[in-house]
């Protein structure tokens, strides 16, 4: 069967979305991965040259709202749901 | 001659906008708490959406006029996909020029004056996005086991607009963003002086080499200095054979260096899409024509103004309206003062560097239109001298107190009175016989008794009136 | 009086008439909740407090005079993606297992004005990836027909909650299929409308340029009735269409005369259970007898709208979660002595199921330098191809039937390792998504006692041809009177 991702490349994507995968799940994923692309791959058999795409589902244009200040979230709201916050702030890990 | 190819990204806030980009949440977060200024849009709350602020779209296409732009007739939004703290969704909505996307403004251009040579640069495009939140450390970012998260400013409107890489001295890009400022000034879109309204990345090659970003500049002196730097960075390598490495390096504006990443980053890629919350915007020949005749007066058309209406030499006109509040200043003057090339010699002199040097910008500082025009009236009436005018400007903008306060404060009013002088004169007389005895023949002694009065008095004696009283002086002492 | 046996449009007007109170359908609702819920397992989260409170406060304007909503004392069960203000939102998942959302989805806004009483959040797919309601972080939902099966996906808890009797309406949504399905899998009626039509404020987006929220009834003039509470334009959401819409609840009507009806074979043949294909064959016999004209066409390239489907939702869905990293809320592990990189990429991995990370991973890949073009944009073209057979095929016909699923419901458990099996059930729904077309799906027949739907489809903003299929059906058919034995 053709392959369509290698694993190296199921790594590099996984990085980039920051999901982090364990070895087995790697292999496994590209295992399924390389199954469900083949299938996709039927969507080559249509000749889509000179076919535009289909950017917006509605054709709506200039959809735009007033400069017009509104109430924000209180600042308990909008912390809320924070796992961890310090002094009104998020907390994050470190960055470096 | 190293061939030298610097090109600018710049940030500019649109101040003007009360709102963000996406949402109704205030714009004015300077100095608010944390995190008072945010909604479930700007936060990235799940379930939440974008609604665009249709002054930012206007204001976006008055200045792509204002830069000579081609305004696009349809333009989207897209999204940058990459992971940050300081990112409300790990994605920006922003535009792209590839993929189908279409930015707001492209193939612009600006002219401006550095080093008396005239320079034109054009402007690749212009495009809309918003803004991230704002990050906070513990100590420096190096060292701080935890990071803080203000996201009043995420979604804060941005106009971004790109050079081509035409800049060959780090002077010609800190000038460029002057003229960048003063025109979004003139507009009245941006305030220049708020802090963090403008920002610029930089890249720079040379020789044709690999092209190196520079990030995290945050002043216009900073641009100057860190392409200067970069430059001669640059220059070394090449001078001891090695070649400059395509990277990103970030500007420390405390020690003064560019510093390369530690670790090598990974190949980003932001993966750009349509913002499929959003649609389309088109822009008619009709507001665009709208925007056109009611934009305000843009610097260079105010230069050739200011050089009609009051007589002025382009240079002068040219670094006047290169600061929108400098040339409101000018103006001011000139309309209780009627001299205006003496008032434009002093901004542009003395003023602008007591500024540079106390690194306050003219609308900041405490000087006004008023206290320099009472300053040049006290040098007309011969109330004090040019060299004591010099030095209480300089109090006059650290103070704010008005010049004939500090000239009586300071007792340094220009002595003119006849009797006064003469007394002084007999003293310096008293002090240096030899002196005043060598000059009823040497000329050069007669000098160095006009400046022995000068120093006795503290530079106020009037020059001329002293000159004449120690020759009468000498001239009586001749006779007998 | 069985307040289950009650429609919402029966209950709304006894409620206004003071002929039964809020507070006596809300209690019997939870009554028939605590005798059943344990083996449906429809709901993640009841609210039986506010929603007695509700009712209570609903009553008093009633006593007082005072006008009542249009859904007055219904009980409702809303998708657990729904933002709802004050109660957690976990679209079944450990992502957001204790997230309480600040705001309310603008649909829940509607629906409160109208005097309807939310019962609780019900059970999904993770993040509405699915067809099964398995991926569930939870446990999944079982089919009230078959307790041993699946509703369906991805609002499985949804509809099976109203084909128990533990809501009398319900809340779902529908990406390439998710409501539809399980109201075709546990015999109930569900309608996806046109995209735009409805607000996506406050619907914890998956796939963004396919979704809509839609209503899940037992009868057609139900779902007719909260679509009316539902749609209509929203500044919040600048994807809605800003024109007001018709009051469906008056496009209900017995006959079908003169409406041309097509039926395409692409949708037929192998791979349809042979149950499901007579369904489809005796409803278009039933639909002529009303009046209309069915016949066979064929829309070609239906073949290719599931891989352009996957393309497109998983794209856009690597997108929409990569907001969660537990800064702002979520899930988020405990250690601190690591790099924010590092707590993301863990947290994202604990938080997630694996279909969820799959998803991500793949659309990722698909937007990705080098594959954009090849994967991503084309899924783009073929959708204007499809469309186009879709604009073609409304020139002959007002509206399309197709099934709904290709089979009946599964054994829980029996397609959860085969991944492709399980995107195949989505072939005859996922077309109408790409296209953003109206589709309702309504009980049509019995394949071992297990419910069957049918769908049907009509041009964007036809809601009122679904609807009136779908009804003239409906009264001159008992698949929809019948109830499963819980």
């Amino acid at each position: 069967m053709k392959k369509h991702i290698s694993k190296e490349q199921v790594e590099h994507v996984s990085w980039l979305a920051r999901l982090e995968l364990s070895e087995e799940e790697k292999k496994l994923y590209t295992q399924q991965f390389n199954d469900i692309l083949e299938h996709f791959n039927k969507i080559n058999e249509l000749d889509t040259e000179k076919v535009p795409p289909t950017f917006h589902t509605a054709n709506l244009i200039n959809i735009l709202r007033d400069d017009k200040v509104k109430p924000s979230l209180p600042i308990e709201e909008a912390l809320s749901n924070a796992p961890k916050k310090k002094k009104g702030h998020f907390q994050a890990p470190r960055i470096l | 001659m190293s061939e030298v190819k610097i090109g600018l990204e710049v940030h500019c806030q649109l101040t003007s906008l009360k709102t963000k980009l996406f949402c109704h949440c205030s714009s004015d977060y300077r100095g608010k708490p944390p995190n008072t200024l945010t909604c479930p849009t700007c936060l990235g709350i799940p379930g939440a959406m974008p609604a665009v602020n249709r002054r930012a779209v206007d204001v976006a296409v008055m200045v792509a006029l204002a830069l000579k732009c081609e305004v696009s007739p349809t333009t989207w939004f897209f999204r940058k996909n990459y992971f940050y703290p300081d990112l409300d969704k790990n994605f920006q909505i922003s535009q792209y020029d590839r993929a189908g996307g279409v930015p707001i403004a492209v193939n612009g251009q600006i002219t401006f004056t550095a080093n008396k040579a005239r320079k034109k640069v054009h402007i690749g495009r212009i495009h809309l996005e918003e803004d991230p939140g704002k990050l906070f450390y513990q100590g420096t970012i190096d060292t701080s086991p935890y990071t803080l998260i203000d996201y009043n400013r995420a979604g804060i409107p941005l106009l971004e607009i790109v050079t081509e890489p035409e800049f060959q001295k780090p002077a010609e890009a800190r000038v460029f963003l002057q003229k960048i400022r003063s025109i979004l000034e003139h507009l009245r879109v941006s305030d220049g002086t708020l802090e963090g309204s403008m920002r610029c990345d930089a890249n720079i090659s040379l020789q044709g080499g690999d092209r190196v970003e520079i990030k995290n500049i945050s002043s216009f002196k900073d641009v100057e200095r860190a392409l200067g730097f970069e430059v001669m960075r640059q220059r070394d390598l090449l001078k001891k054979g090695m070649k400059p490495i395509m990277e990103t390096r970030h500007w420390d504006e405390i020690k003064r260096v560019t510093l390369g990443l530690r670790v090598k980053e990974k190949e980003q890629d932001y993966r750009y899409f349509l913002e499929p919350d959003l649609v389309p915007l088109s822009i008619s020949k009709e507001q665009i024509e709208k925007i056109s005749r009611q934009m305000p007066e843009l610097p260079d058309s105010r230069r050739e103004r200011l050089m009609k209406e009051y007589g002025l030499p382009e240079y002068d006109g040219e670094v006047l309206t290169n600061d929108r509040a400098l040339a409101d200043f000018f103006e001011e003057c000139t309309k209780i003062y009627n001299r205006p090339k003496a008032v434009s010699n002093w901004l542009m002199g003395d003023v602008l560097q007591c500024l540079y040097s106390l690194e306050v910008d003219i609308a900041e500082s405490k000087i006004t239109p008023q206290h320099l025009v009472e300053m040049l009236t006290l040098i007309d009436n011969g109330e004090i001298s040019m060299k004591i005018a010099k030095k209480v400007l300089w109090d006059i903008v650290k103070t704010g107190k008005m010049p004939s306060a500090i000239v009586e404060e300071k007792g340094i009013r220009r002595i003119t009175d006849d009797s006064m002088l003469n007394r002084f004169a007999e003293q310096v007389f008293k002090e240096n016989p030899k002196a005043a005895e060598d000059a009823m023949t040497d000329e050069k002694a007669a000098h160095y008794l006009v400046g022995k009065m000068m120093a006795l008095t503290q530079g106020r004696a009037d020059p001329e009136k002293t000159n004449v009283v120690i020759k009468r002086k000498l001239e009586e002492r001749r006779r007998h | 009086m069985e307040i289950k046996k009650l429609t919402a449009t029966e209950i709304a007007e006894k409620v206004r008439n003071q002929e039964l109170t809020a507070q006596e359908c809300i209690e019997a609702t939870f009554q028939r909740i605590s005798q059943v819920d344990e083996k449906v397992r429809a709901y993640i989260t009841l609210t039986k407090n506010q929603a007695l409170e509700h009712a209570r406060k609903i009553d008093q304007k009633a006593r007082k005079g005072e006008k009542l909503g249009r859904l007055a004392g219904v009980p409702i069960a809303v998708k657990d993606n729904i933002c709802t203000r004050g109660t957690r939102t976990t679209c079944a998942s450990k992502m957001l297992e204790n997230f309480t959302p600040p705001y309310d989805a603008t649909v829940i806004r509607r629906i409160n004005a109208e005097d309807c009483v939310i019962v609780g959040k019900t059970n999904m797919d993770e993040f509405a990836m699915g067809t099964s309601t398995e991926t569930s972080h939870f446990n999944p939902t079982h089919n009230p027909w078959d307790l041993n099966r699946v509703p369906g996906g991805s609002s499985g808890g949804s509809a099976a909650a109203v084909s128990s009797g533990e809501a009398t309406l319900a809340l779902g949504s529908d990406t390439g299929g998710s409501i539809r399905c399980p109201a075709s899998f546990v015999g109930v009626t569900g309608l996806k409308p046109t995209y735009g039509l409805v607000s996506r404020y406050g619907l914890i987006a998956y796939a963004n340029s396919l979704e809509q929220i839609g209503p899940i009834a037992k009868t057609t003039q139900d779902c007719a009735l909260l679509l009316n509470v539902i749609a209509g334009p929203d500044e919040s959401d600048s994807t809605s269409l800003p024109q007001q819409p018709p009051n469906y609840t008056d496009s209900l009507a017995t006959s079908l005369q003169g409406l041309r009806i097509g039926i395409p074979k692409e949708t037929l043949g192998e791979g349809t259970d042979s149950n499901v294909e007579n369904a489809v064959h005796n409803c278009s016999t039933k639909l002529e007898e009303l009046g209309a004209k069915c016949q066979e066409t064929t829309l070609p390239t239906l073949n290719y709208a599931l891989a352009a489907y996957y393309l497109i939702a998983m794209s856009e869905a690597s997108s929409n979660l990569a907001r969660f990293d537990g800064m702002r809320y979520g899930y988020r592990i405990d250690d601190d002595d690591l790099d924010w990189s590092a707590v993301y990429s863990k947290s994202r991995r604990e938080g997630f199921g694996p279909e969820v990370k799959r998803r991500i991973i793949l659309g990722t890949y698909a937007l990705s330098a080098g594959y954009y073009d090849r994967l991503f944009m084309k899924a783009l073209k073929v959708v204007t191809l499809i469309r186009r057979d879709f604009d073609r095929a409304f020139k002959s016909f007002d509206a399309l039937i197709t099934p709904t699923m290709p089979i009946p419901a599964f054994k829980i458990g029996e397609k959860i390792d085969d991944l492709i099996s399980l995107y195949m059930c989505d072939i005859d729904t996922v077309p109408v998504n790409l296209a953003g077309l109206p589709a309702i799906s309504f009980p049509a027949g019995f394949s071992n006692g297990l419910p069957i739907g049918v769908q049907a489809i009509a041009p964007p903003l036809r809601e009122d041809l679904t609807l009136k299929v779908a009804y003239a059906f409906e009264q001159n058919t008992d698949f929809g009177k019948k109830s499963p034995n819980l």
